[in-house]
């Protein structure tokens, strides 16, 4: 079922709530949001995306598979996490920067975290709902 | 003491499954850092439990945030103890999974899960808040699952049933009885909460949280009304997983109820009583059901059972000297056990089966690893001087003096009945000539002579373990007297998490 209403609509959504997701992520030290919640955002865009057009197309434009996003997230993650030892202070301190930067605001480890949670997340469930609709495809075939 | 590096055998687990996951399917690869990861791991076991022994209990706020508000991660003698003894293991485990297992699991990812599950275990072992400590449970649970399931085959799957709705279960009751904790307190730090749990009105409350406690780490620990998911589901993963899961999985359990009825919850004569019958009932069913299995790996479930009942048993009493007996027992034990269960693998490798009916004629064949062998299980029945007779001695001693001859009769029938089904194993497995009708299928013969070492080793390793333990009982009777007496006395805990001058 291929809708061109959806197909267009997608076109538009899918940078719109892409952009959405980054903003979760980037509020998310202040308010509620946070790298969870951006990932599912990101990840619902591509799903979107795939039912818009196909799977194949949404793998098209990611260009590698979810699932190699999975060990990127976990380490910036962990390095995030470690890093304030090299300091002398426990681990998952925040460490920040001192000015803030313009749109983005202050920067710190935590924001690294973050961003390593929403690149799991993203992976995570690209990878089981690609899995799952790929399955589909061949078994139809 | 601060100390900002105790969580150091946690990250280089954390380390190891991430590096594993970017080698995901070049499984040489992930061999190597398993190994490397796990030596390392052991390495830094040994410094922080040196240093905790040199300088007492070490804590670190996570964040930097201040002890009761945020998380707290304390090393105490117990934590440090198991942290080496699961560091042990998982390095004996590690290099024995590195060519004892198929490598159709090795590409589903056996080995990130499997430090996955180490990374879990010590961050338990060493977390200082009961909801911190819920959470790492969980990273246990899950990875213990997918290690239980990798592979598929419907025998697998039925045991994992078995072995997550039961352990969900626990887990729900644990969840619940913090929750009530956090209700009547407001504090989920453990040494906060010993300080303020006295203080609470309603003792009635804290009675019945502890029943929910002890209900959630029973099922972990497979204690006797609870325990029948154990035997049910550990015959059916790979050795490697089964001896991991036998050895440590159900130690975490035993450290949980030690921990929390050390720190926050007085015994009363009630809880004493349940725990006292508890552990009879556990000896004598886990004795019962290792009778009459015929495959080893059923048998040694079983075993492990029974041998949870003498800890509980310890505990029940909760005086020094059983304490002392209790943490020897432990130690002990989870040496031997994940041993016995690599045994179970290697034995598999070279006769095809687990079978004891269909086994035999290894003595004649393989003297010299069944001597290694015969060590191990000589440990486990406890004969003297080995590891497993000095623990006993002091559970008996505390068992006559509080006059808990139930308990007694329990010890003598439990490590009658071991030494009974281990020399029953011994002469059907080693002794026995191998029955006509079976058609031997070796496959430990034909592996080139690196692979056999690597099969060995970690069971060779994990013996000299016992052995060093056996011999050298007056260190570790000295440790363990340290221990128990951090345990019956708790300010020093309290004092290093809450004290203001660090």
């Amino acid at each position: 079922m291929r809708s061109p209403i959806l197909q267009s609509a997608t076109k538009y959504l899918l940078p719109i709530l892409l952009l959405f997701s980054f903003f979760l992520l980037l509020r998310g030290h202040y308010y509620p949001g946070g790298g969870f919640v951006g990932g599912l955002v990101a990840s619902i865009a591509f799903v979107l995306h795939s039912f818009a057009n196909g799977t194949e197309a949404t793998m098209k434009i990611l260009r590698r598979k979810p699932l190699s996003l999975i060990p990127i997230g976990l380490g910036v993650s962990t390095v995030s996490m470690t890093a304030p030892m090299l300091f002398g202070l426990p681990p998952m301190t925040g460490l920040w920067f001192e000015e803030p930067i313009p749109v983005i605001g202050m920067i710190g480890s935590s924001l690294f975290f973050d961003l390593g949670v929403y690149l799991v997340v993203i992976g995570v469930i690209l990878t089981i709902l690609f899995t799952i609709s790929l399955n589909n495809l061949t078994e139809k075939d | 003491m601060i100390d900002n590096h105790i969580l150091a055998p946690v990250f280089i687990h954390l380390f190891s499954a991430l590096l594993q996951l970017i080698a995901w399917r070049k499984t040489v690869s992930q061999r190597f850092i398993s190994v490397g990861g796990s030596l390392l791991g052991l390495l830094l076991a040994i410094r922080l439990f040196d240093k905790v022994y040199e300088n007492g209990i070490l804590t670190m706020n996570a964040s930097n945030w201040e002890a009761p508000f945020g998380i707290v991660f304390v090393a105490d003698l117990l934590s440090v103890t198991l942290v080496l003894l699961t560091s042990i293991a998982g390095f004996a485990v590690s290099i024995f999974s590195s060519t004892g297992l198929n490598r159709q699991r090795m590409l589903y990812g056996y080995f990130p899960i499997f430090h996955f599950l180490l990374m879990g275990l010590n961050g338990a072992f060493l977390t200082g808040d009961i909801f911190n400590l819920y959470v790492w449970f969980e990273v246990i649970i899950i990875s213990s699952f997918v290690l239980m399931t990798l592979g598929g085959r419907k025998a697998q799957l039925e045991g994992a049933v078995k072995y997550m709705a039961m352990n969900i279960l626990a887990s729900t009751f644990f969840l619940t009885g913090i929750g009530i904790l956090y209700g009547i307190t407001g504090t989920l730090n453990m040494a906060d909460l010993s300080v303020k749990i006295t203080q609470v009105q309603n003792q009635y409350l804290v009675g019945i949280t502890a029943c929910f406690f002890l209900i959630g780490f029973g099922i972990k620990s497979a204690v006797f009304p609870l325990y029948y998911w154990l035997p049910s589901s550990y015959h059916t993963p790979p050795s490697a997983v089964a001896a991991t899961f036998g050895g440590l999985l159900t130690k975490v359990g035993i450290y949980a109820i030690i921990r929390v009825f050390s720190l926050l919850f007085a015994f009363d004569v009630f809880t004493q009583n349940l725990l006292m019958g508890m552990a009879v009932f556990t000896v004598i069913t886990g004795a019962m059901g290792a009778l009459i299995k015929t495959n080893i790996r059923r048998l040694f479930s079983y075993l492990i059972v029974c041998h949870i009942g003498f800890m509980i048993g310890g505990i029940a009493m909760f005086t020094k000297i059983a304490l002392m007996g209790t943490i020897f027992y432990l130690i002990h034990d989870i040496v031997v056990k994940t041993n016995m269960f690599l045994i179970a693998g290697v034995i598999r490798q070279l006769r095809g089966t687990m079978d004891m009916k269909s086994l035999g004629g290894l003595y004649a064949e393989y003297p010299k690893i069944s001597l290694l062998i015969a060590l191990v299980l000589f440990s486990l029945v406890g004969i003297p001087p080995l590891s497993g007779f000095w623990p006993k001695i002091y559970l008996f001693q505390e068992a006559f003096t509080q006059q808990q001859y139930f308990f007694v009769a329990a010890l003598m029938a439990g490590s009658f009945v071991t030494l009974y089904v281990i020399a029953k194993m011994w002469s059907e497995v080693f002794w026995k000539d191998v029955p006509k009708d079976v058609e031997v299928e070796n496959k430990f013969e034909p592996l080139p002579l690196i692979r056999k070492i690597l099969l060995i080793l970690p069971v060779g390793i994990l013996a000299a373990v016992t052995l060093y333990i056996g011999l050298d009982a007056e260190t570790i009777i000295q440790l363990v007297d340290k221990i128990s007496d951090q345990l019956i006395d708790t300010r020093p805990y309290v004092d290093a998490v809450l004290g203001k001058q660090n």
